[in-house]
């Protein structure tokens, strides 16, 4: 296992996320230390997604400041943050070589760009499927390549949102193993957005909840989300059984 | 006894079962033109096989005196020469104008409403005023299919290009790429087989813009011909013309369809290649 390094890859600086009244995340600071893989848990509505798109620069925070490597984030998505999403992540119209040359070749790093895609491909298993649409692959292998496809960018993090939710269960645990071996390999900083806690503890090394500290029965949108757990893991699966069961049982319940 | 609704013909019977109402219409207009020249020889309105067979000899393969052209020749390549580029210039302006409605939020706020107007305008009600502004020679027909056809594809295609999922465009930008790249390697090998698509569905209606302006206002083309020997009844030259006219509509059909199948092979069907 890699030491977690001393510095600050992402640093979310007071940030709130209104929408007209609606305040969808209110004081939210945190860092993430470069190579974490931090997961994101949370009821559903609660701003996952929006946390998401803030850092992806979908949307810009309405106050507050996120600072990507010390520099303020582009509001604008760019090849510093990578991403694989749950579905259409890939391009239907290009072959799985030319859906991971893609990103080379934007970059101006053609000169390989072949060989460095293949060697890509092949580690994460699709090294006999460089001829075939996305359409002929499965869910797995559609986000295997959505995977290669990101990493070809070298992205400063890696943002995941719910990538194996649609997963049938033995498929997932593969993908589970491959993120891990990948994030070890490239030391990746990896922020995740999960709604399976399980999945959150069991990959991540630092588990964010997000959810509201304050509810107005009159008033539900007037107050937003913000962290409200943080646990830092030693190391992926090292959380303490009963820590992990009293999270689960909390979070149920503010599911429910 | 299976439903109804679960009763699936065979390759071979599916055929036979098509088969049998072209038979039958064949069938009864060859008797019901027996019957009526059993009544009266020199009918015109059902002609006899025989004799649409003799009109089709003398327009399709004997030059006419007078013009020093083989009718149905001149009047085919007047038609598709006036189609192709009515047609294409639709195409072309589809493509361009809907990709960047369909990608560029302002272009779409700029635009969107233009289009969307122009495209409820019945395009035969502006006719009179094509002729009027462009006269009465090629131009103003192939401005007319030109008219008929481009809001439609424009919107089609803007539609399309719009529903590309987000996060594609998302994925592209965070691989680097430029509105200009995601546009021309994202956008527009998506858009292509749409294109192909409604340009099929828009042959049809590219025909009736052509023969309306033909009928009205012309002196060679395959609806020029037939309404000028509707003068005549002569139904034995206006049914090979029409047949004529369907047999051209359903090779362009054919020919785009295979060009998308070879082309774009990720957009039909499950097949990787």
């Amino acid at each position: 296992m890699t030491a977690p390094s001393s510095t600050t890859a992402l640093a979310f600086e007071n940030v709130w996320v209104e929408y007209g009244d609606a305040v969808i995340l209110e004081r939210v600071s945190l860092e993430v230390q470069a190579g974490a893989f931090v997961s994101v848990v949370g009821p559903s509505g609660v701003g996952k997604s929006t946390l998401l798109r803030l850092v992806l620069g979908q949307e810009a925070p309405t106050r507050g400041r996120i600072l990507l490597d010390g520099q303020p984030l582009r509001a604008e998505p760019g090849p510093d943050r990578g991403v694989v999403f749950q579905r259409y992540s890939v391009f239907p119209h290009m072959t799985v070589l030319k859906n991971v040359m893609f990103g080379l070749e934007c970059s101006g790093r053609r000169a390989n760009a072949r060989a460095e895609a293949e060697a890509m491909l092949r580690r994460v298993g699709l090294g006999h499927s460089l001829a075939a649409y996305p359409s002929a692959l499965s869910g797995g292998m559609q986000q295997r390549l959505a995977i290669a496809q990101a990493l070809i960018a070298r992205p400063r993090i890696l943002l995941l949102d719910e990538p194996f939710g649609a997963l049938d269960p033995g498929v997932r645990v593969d993908m589970h193993e491959l993120i891990t071996e990948l994030w070890l390999e490239h030391g990746l900083t990896i922020l995740m957005v999960t709604h399976d806690i399980r999945e959150a503890f069991k990959l991540g090394t630092r588990v964010l909840a997000i959810d509201k500290r304050r509810h107005d029965p009159h008033a539900p949108h007037r107050y937003g989300s913000t962290t409200v757990y943080d646990f830092p893991l030693d190391k992926p699966g090292a959380v303490s059984p009963d820590a992990a069961a009293d999270m689960v049982s909390r979070m149920a319940k503010r599911a429910g | 006894m299976p439903r109804l609704l679960n009763l699936r013909p065979s390759g071979r019977h599916g055929a036979l079962l098509g088969a049998i109402p072209i038979l039958l219409l064949a069938i009864l207009y060859i008797g019901a033109s027996a019957l009526r020249h059993s009544a009266n020889p020199s009918d015109k309105i059902l002609p006899t096989v025989a004799a649409m067979a003799d009109q089709v000899r003398i327009m399709g393969f004997q030059v006419d005196p007078l013009t020093g052209k083989i009718p149905l020749v001149a009047d085919t390549v007047a038609s598709l020469g006036r189609l192709f580029a009515g047609v294409g210039l639709a195409t072309a302006t589809a493509l361009v104008l809907g990709l960047a409605i369909g990608l560029l939020p302002i272009v779409r706020a700029g635009l969107g409403p233009l289009v969307a107007t122009l495209a409820v305008i019945p395009p035969i009600a502006v006719l009179p005023i094509l002729f009027i502004v462009f006269g009465l020679g090629e131009t103003s027909k192939i401005v007319l299919i030109f008219v008929g056809l481009a809001p439609f594809m424009v919107r089609d295609l803007a539609a399309h290009v719009a529903a590309i999922p987000e996060e594609q465009l998302i994925k592209a930008q965070t691989l680097g790429a430029s509105t200009w790249a995601v546009a021309l390697r994202v956008a527009l090998p998506q858009a292509l087989p749409r294109l192909i698509e409604s340009l099929r569905f828009s042959i049809g209606p590219a025909w009736v813009f052509l023969i309306s302006a033909e009928a009205i206002a012309s002196d060679v083309g395959l609806g020029y011909r037939i309404f000028l020997v509707r003068r005549y009844l002569a139904m034995d030259v206006i049914l090979p013309y029409v047949a004529w006219i369907s047999l051209l509509a359903v090779a362009m059909d054919f020919a785009l369809s295979s060009t998308s199948r070879g082309l774009f092979p990720w957009s039909h069907g499950k097949r990787s290649r």
